[in-house]
């Protein structure tokens, strides 16, 4: 059976079984290498991407579940936030091997999106899924509040 | 000229037991290639066939029916026996699992703390940026081993039943400032809630809570009925 899927702005009919998770749509059938492979059981969020605006494990949802809706990578994720993210993670030079990065990042936008100014607490809350084996953590934290307060500058009032 | 031969016949008889560095390497190659053919002989591969998979069982737990009661004269000990009967499902991890004591459920049958942490946020569903349906669904997904229901969430902090005893959790229940429930929405979220039915269908190695939700509910509805007498 074929399944709608928005894919980073462009329509796809994927010919798959409906149980299969969207990260081997995205990256099998899409080619889309960028969101990883960590735990395949969502409990690394490496694989994390927008689904309809919010930050979802694309290894623990189906196909079936997914068609109809929205999809952002890391290849397309785009705006303020993703810029402001993007020039921190640079600035603060916070990946190591970098396999969770992409996961984190699009934890990162999600959450900026939701708050503009996260507390540390806020981001406890809503990065404690994406889990890094190089231990960023520090760095992560810093380039979140560096890339608020830039994406806050930069946000048009 | 006699020191000459001496040492000459000498080394004659060092060369008689000498073996050369070439023959040695030969020897040894000839074992690592004798070694390597027995090792790699081509043998018959077992017959490709299915191999059963081996599941554990999950293990089916009965309750008893109502009709199991009906011997007991006593109506205050017949509607105890009947609340101790369906704690048995009350307190099944299952259950007890989303109505933890503080914000952050638990999983498994073991109950250990949810993982990765989150927590209950303002709705029961998670919290704004990290919401349950960040990695639940609609179903149980058996690729991730994600369990899934639409309906997934945590019961209201009142609610909480982990390390309260049987007898708490009954007088709980049974105050609608707690449970936010009279006895007919408490009855209707025994025996007919979506979420609550999950219990009895929790998929991958998770135990099902004890017998069915109808049967639950059949308890549930008797002891209401015979005065929902509370264990001390």
């Amino acid at each position: 059976m074929a399944y709608p899927l928005m894919v980073n702005g462009r329509a796809h009919q994927i010919d798959d079984d409906g149980q299969t998770p969207l990260l081997w749509v995205l990256r099998d059938t899409l080619h889309l290498t960028g969101t990883k492979y960590g735990c395949g059981i969502a409990q690394c969020g490496a694989c994390t991407v927008h689904v309809d605006g919010q930050p979802m494990r694309s290894c623990s949802l189906p196909l079936e579940t997914a068609a109809g809706s929205e999809i952002v990578t890391i290849e397309a994720v785009a705006g303020h936030e993703a810029d402001a993210v993007r020039t921190a993670w640079v600035e603060r030079d916070v990946p190591q091997c970098g396999f969770c990065q992409s996961g984190q990042i699009m934890s990162a936008v999600a959450l900026l999106r939701a708050k503009g100014a996260p507390s540390d607490a806020d981001i406890n809350l809503a990065m404690s899924g994406n889990i890094c084996r190089c231990t960023t953590y520090n760095r992560i934290r810093a380039a979140i509040h560096d890339a608020a307060q830039a994406s806050g500058q930069a946000r048009p009032v | 000229m006699s020191r000459w031969r001496r040492s000459r016949s000498a080394g004659a008889r060092r060369r008689r037991f000498r073996i050369g560095c070439l023959p040695l390497l030969a020897i040894v190659l000839a074992a690592i290639i004798l070694v390597a053919a027995v090792a790699l002989r081509p043998r018959t591969l077992p017959e490709p066939g299915i191999i059963a998979a081996i599941h554990k069982p999950v293990e089916i737990a009965r309750l008893r029916p109502v009709s199991a009661f009906s011997s007991i004269a006593d109506p205050d000990a017949r509607s105890l026996a009947l609340f101790a009967e369906a704690g048995r499902v009350i307190q099944h991890p299952r259950c007890m699992n989303c109505h933890p004591r503080n914000d952050r459920p638990t999983q498994t049958d073991a109950m250990r703390p949810h993982a990765p942490w989150v927590s209950r946020g303002p709705d029961g569903a998670g919290e704004p940026t990290l919401r349950c349906s960040t990695c639940h669904h609609a179903a149980n997904f058996a690729a991730s081993g994600v369990p899934g229901n639409p309906e997934w969430k945590l019961a209201p902090v009142e609610m909480a039943w982990q390390g309260k005893s049987l007898g708490d959790i009954c007088r709980q229940i049974l105050d609608p400032a707690r449970s936010h429930m009279d006895r007919t929405a408490l009855l209707h979220h025994m025996t007919h809630d979506e979420l609550v039915g999950w219990a009895w269908h929790p998929g991958g190695k998770r135990s099902p809570a004890p017998g069915t939700q109808a049967e639950f509910g059949a308890l549930i509805k008797a002891w209401l009925d015979s005065g929902a007498r509370c264990p001390a």
